[in-house]
């Protein structure tokens, strides 16, 4: 389990809008890329002082490459991050207000306490 | 020495100054009566006349990160930006530039240290809405020198209860001590029952309303006697997964003091949380 690495994903990913869009579009491509140039750039060290261990599970990699909100609860990914992230990307589709963020509660609903530990 | 003019305890919701500011069939019902709450809160702060303001928040994974992540920090710089894109982007919040007081920033920095509190340290933070949201409901001017301090709300392993309480009587005493005639407003915000990310978020109200009566009552009457019996890093995720927020309004009640009553008390059941504003004067003030 790396849930840390999922997290960096996340926060590397929602801080950018660049990135933003470029996950929403091609999320398999991005986490590709991502794993391969930034998964272990230590955010505040020059690029060339990297880490050299860290990488997403099948699962985690999985998760990320198909937009899989309810997997990335279940490995306890930060429910934050989480849900910042996902709101960015597909909260455009719906007319209604809160629309995403009720769809995204439904399809937890089968989640009750206590939820997956997202200690890192 | 300083005088504490206030102290004020609030949650921050970043959809309020949207809320406020949209018109027409942009504006939701709702949004004038929380206007005219949020404008009555306002005059208790107001009426304290404050030089500065402590204000008390926690980074939603901004500038803090997972690799090098503090539990207490106090900011000591001369401004502070604020505001981030995705803030921006969620909630339409402004840009903002805060002044900051570097002297009484290192002032709690080395009496807090010496305290027996190890706080981290930022000469260079920029402010996200834990901040700028009081900032904008309480002082929309933004025109008064900020010492900010975040603490870990968000992130395990988190500090325990009673040491967020346990910072609130400490930078109540930094403040009464510092050799200073100015008036300082302690100001920080938190969040009652809340659920980010998981099955119960965005309901008609609060996850947990049970939890958010009791907890209004304890913040209001002071009892922290009851809060630190029933509360610890497990039970609070029962209210909501991200109810570990309500540390912050733990921490305000010990700056307030125990079992020091609120002289203002105010409330608003919204959808997804409820919203709570309370202020402790000091007693000369409130007599």
């Amino acid at each position: 389990m790396s849930k840390y690495l999922l997290d960096k994903f996340l926060f590397s990913v929602d801080r950018d809008p660049e990135l933003v869009e470029r996950y929403r579009a091609d999320p398999a491509g991005t986490v590709t890329w991502w794993e391969a140039e930034r998964a272990n750039v230590i955010l505040n060290c020059p690029d060339a002082e990297r880490s050299t261990w860290l990488e997403f599970t099948d699962t985690e990699r999985e998760a990320l490459a198909t937009h899989d909100y309810v997997k990335l609860f279940e490995l306890g990914a930060h429910n934050f991050l989480v849900l910042t992230l996902f709101i960015a990307l597909f909260e455009r589709d719906y007319a209604e207000p809160l629309a995403f963020q009720r769809e995204f509660a439904a399809k937890l609903s089968h989640w009750s306490l206590p939820y997956p530990d997202i200690s890192t | 020495m300083a005088t504490v003019a206030a102290v004020i305890a609030s949650t921050h919701h970043p959809f309020y100054y949207r809320a406020s500011t949209s018109t027409g069939a942009d504006r939701p019902p709702f949004a004038d009566e929380w206007v005219a709450k949020i404008e009555a809160f306002r005059e208790t702060l107001t009426r304290a006349a404050p030089d500065v303001l402590v204000m008390v928040g926690s980074d939603h994974f901004h500038q803090l990160w997972l690799d090098n992540m503090p539990q207490f920090l106090v900011g000591k710089a001369p401004f502070y930006d604020a505001n981030y894109y995705n803030e921006e982007r969620e909630f339409g919040l402004p840009r903002m530039f805060l002044q900051g007081d570097e002297d009484f920033s290192a002032y709690v920095l080395r009496q807090g240290i010496d305290a027996g509190f190890d706080l981290a340290f930022s000469n260079e933070l920029r402010i996200d809405h834990s901040i700028t949201c009081p900032l904008i409901t309480l002082r929309p001017e933004a025109d008064l020198p900020i010492v900010p301090i975040y603490t870990n709300i968000f992130a395990p392993p988190m500090p325990q209860p009673a040491r967020f309480v346990e910072l609130g009587r400490t930078i109540r005493r930094l403040v009464e001590s510092w050799p200073s005639d100015k008036r300082v407003a302690i100001i920080g915000t938190g969040h009652l029952s809340l659920e980010l990310g998981g099955p119960r978020q965005f309901g008609p109200h609060g996850p947990d309303p049970e939890f958010d009566r009791k907890a209004v009552e304890w913040i209001a009457s002071g009892d922290l006697g009851s809060a630190l019996a029933e509360v610890s890093l497990d039970s609070l995720w029962l209210p909501g997964n991200a109810t570990h927020g309500f540390m912050d309004f733990m921490l305000m009640m010990g700056a307030a003091g125990d079992n020091v009553k609120a002289d203002y008390v105010d409330s608003l059941d919204l959808f997804h949380t409820m919203e709570a504003y309370f202020t402790w004067y000091p007693k000369e003030v409130a007599a």
